[in-house]
């Protein structure tokens, strides 16, 4: 029997605006089935995005959902979060709205570690604004705004992400979609913040201007690039140049906010 | 039994306002002369099992009291001048979500950083012209530790009510001011739940209309599943380019509160029966402006105070009613003019308005008043 991603879709909510070729749908599906694995309430789960593309994901998910502003998904979601521990709480958005304008908020939520999952599609791009560079944009590369080539060095999100004292980092490609749920079902069970970086591709203002003639060269790219951690731990540096570790890349048990924040209370109240 | 009486400071009154209002959740960034707002909720709230969060910015405390809110909290947060200019963004988001949320901001020196111990009342055009696009504005502006008390406890009241943020704005002088306070009793003062819905979970529209210009809100975590964004939405809370419907959610988040100006707009009149002078003050420059008021009768001129306590709405129909009964107004504020303005298009003309302007971080004084009292009479 086919799996049924109806029963978590909001009625009359699609078709979504994302382009064909686009991997943002292939992120929401492995959402679905993650929640689905898990069997999250849709009452008690609150999905929070900021602005582009791949936040516009929540509003055709039958959940409580919050679309905010640009780059501030982490900051709200704290404020839902801390308000009402027992929900759980699922942030999405891209590349440019979570590390760039939202960077701030991405790295203290990492900081104070508290049990939200965030999925970052990186597509390498602003895609709703046309394609300028973001600043997951490889150097060399093509955008609106670096005709010329782009000059900027390209944040690597899984290390950020660690460095800022996340304590569940996984990394996954729109390419290896049944890789996906797996990944996210595992970050929202982690207790503590969580972070799932998903290689995405914007065929429509990353693809054309950086000589990729189709979504299947995009996608073989992806395929051909990611490498699982555990086959990495076999291969020599050589053999790595020009990979991306792929699956679980770190994962350490550290007191949540939350949990922290019950404590201040019982001490207050003493 | 006695009332509690305290020798509080300003700030530390607001936080105690928000507490009698029902506020569970704060989410703030240090910032002077805000700061005693902050300290007390977060000794306070945990002792009532409440949240207290220090966000990474002034952007990330504004977001996370909205969050807080869609969760049913009653919510605060508290700033000055430049971090009232960062909260704009989503002081913007709050007004077209229509999330409730109340914002005490200490008004210091500006442009920029400022005088940051300076007091002034530089913010009140921010108050209402800070967020881009139309949206409604609600700021309240207490001349005592008394006053700021009680208005934060109205801000919470109007912000439930109407389901939109309110600013309290003190200046430095009232926030930081120490003064006699006698607490409410519990039940004294009035205080307003947000409306919850009465539809079931499956009727449920955050922006339906049929139950008037302020529709019920849910919570997030309840029996209701609702979506919420920024974008122009219809009454389903969904994103909407709809013209019709764009241009009929637009004049309704601005009418909610324009039409409900009676309810909203407080002001006290003193010795205005007969005055051929009056003053228009709010905040501490309106206690110099008493002082004035008092010496300037002894000498037998006719002169009278209206105190302004709610900023926005502007009391347009009093200060024009009042036009066609004073010679000349006079406007002392601590800033460039900005009451000054409003009370010039309300007057249309029909009296005199002289302002008083200082932005050197110091008071406008009685003195000074009661010269400018004596050369308009």
């Amino acid at each position: 029997m086919s799996f049924d991603y109806d029963k978590y879709i909001r009625p009359g909510k699609l078709p979504h605006i994302w382009c064909p070729g686009c991997g943002h749908g292939i992120v929401m599906k492995g959402l679905i089935r993650a929640i689905d694995t898990l069997g999250l309430q849709k009452n008690n789960t609150a999905i929070v995005s900021g602005i582009g593309c791949a936040s516009r994901l929540p509003g055709y998910m039958d959940f409580c959902t919050l679309h905010t502003a640009h780059g501030r998904a982490a900051a709200f979601a704290t404020g839902v979060k801390m308000a009402k521990p027992e929900m759980n709480v699922i942030l999405v958005g891209g590349d440019g709205d979570g590390t760039a304008i939202g960077g701030n908020h991405f790295i203290h939520a990492c900081r104070r570690n508290i049990d939200m999952t965030y999925i970052i599609m990186n597509n390498n791009i602003y895609g709703m604004t046309g394609g300028q560079f973001s600043p997951c944009t490889p150097t060399g590369a093509k955008a609106s705004t670096t005709v010329y080539g782009n000059p900027d060095p390209a944040f690597d999100v899984a290390k950020l992400a660690i460095g800022a004292g996340a304590t569940f980092v996984a990394r996954g490609t729109a390419y290896h979609a049944t890789q996906i749920d797996k990944l996210i079902a595992e970050a929202i069970q982690h207790k503590g913040f969580s972070v799932v970086e998903i290689l995405d591709d914007c065929p429509t203002t990353y693809g054309r201007r950086n000589k990729f003639k189709s979504v299947i060269e995009m996608m073989n790219r992806l395929k051909d690039i990611a490498v699982p951690v555990k086959a990495a731990e076999k291969m020599t540096a050589e053999q790595l140049e020009g990979k991306i570790l792929t699956g679980v890349l770190y994962k350490e048990e550290r007191p949540n906010y939350t949990d922290e924040y019950a404590k201040v209370i019982e001490r207050a109240k003493k | 039994m006695a009332k509690k009486v305290a020798f509080l400071q300003g700030n530390e009154a607001a936080a105690q306002g928000a507490l009698y209002a029902g506020c569970t959740f704060f989410g703030g960034y240090p910032i002077t002369p805000s700061t005693e707002v902050a300290e007390v909720m977060s000794v306070e709230l945990p002792k009532i099992g409440g949240k207290f969060i220090q966000m990474e910015d002034e952007i990330g405390a504004m977001a996370s009291v909205i969050g807080a809110s869609l969760t049913g909290a009653k919510v605060l947060t508290a700033t000055s001048g430049p971090g009232l200019s960062l909260k704009q963004e989503l002081i913007g988001y709050a007004c077209i979500a229509e999330t409730p949320c109340v914002i005490v901001n200490v008004m210091r020196g500006g442009p920029s950083t400022g005088m940051p111990t300076g007091p002034s009342q530089s913010d009140v055009m921010c108050a209402k012209w800070g967020t881009h696009g139309d949206h409604p504005a609600i700021c309240l502006t207490p001349a005592s530790v008394q006053e700021l008390f009680e208005e934060t406890v109205r801000a919470f009241n109007l912000a439930e009510k109407y389901r939109t943020p309110v600013m309290v704005m003190p200046d430095e002088i009232v926030a930081h001011m120490r003064e006699r306070i006698v607490f409410p009793e519990p039940g004294e003062l009035e205080v307003i739940n947000r409306t919850a819905p009465s539809v079931a979970p499956a009727e449920y529209k955050p922006y339906d209309t049929s139950f008037g210009d302020v529709p019920p809100l849910a919570a997030f975590g309840s029996d209701y599943r609702f979506h919420v964004t920024g974008l122009n939405k219809g009454q389903d809370g969904f994103p909407t380019t709809k013209a019709a419907w764009v241009q009929a959610e637009e004049e309704r988040q601005v009418r909610k509160v324009e039409a409900n100006v009676d309810d909203i707009v407080q002001f006290e009149e003193y010795e205005l029966a007969d005055a051929e002078v009056a003053i228009v003050a709010y905040g501490s420059t309106s206690r110099s402006a008493r002082f004035a008021v008092n010496e300037a009768r002894k000498q037998g001129i006719k002169a009278g105070l209206f105190r302004i306590k709610t900023f926005w709405p502007f009391p347009e129909k009093q200060i024009a009613a009042l036009a066609g009964k004073v010679k000349a107004f006079i406007t002392p504020e601590m800033n460039l003019g900005m009451c000054t303005g409003e009370v010039k298009r309300c007057a249309e003309g029909k009296a005199a308005v002289h302002g008083i302007f200082r932005v050197d971080g110091e008071p406008i004084n009685p003195g000074q008043i009661l010269e400018k009292i004596k050369e308009v009479k």
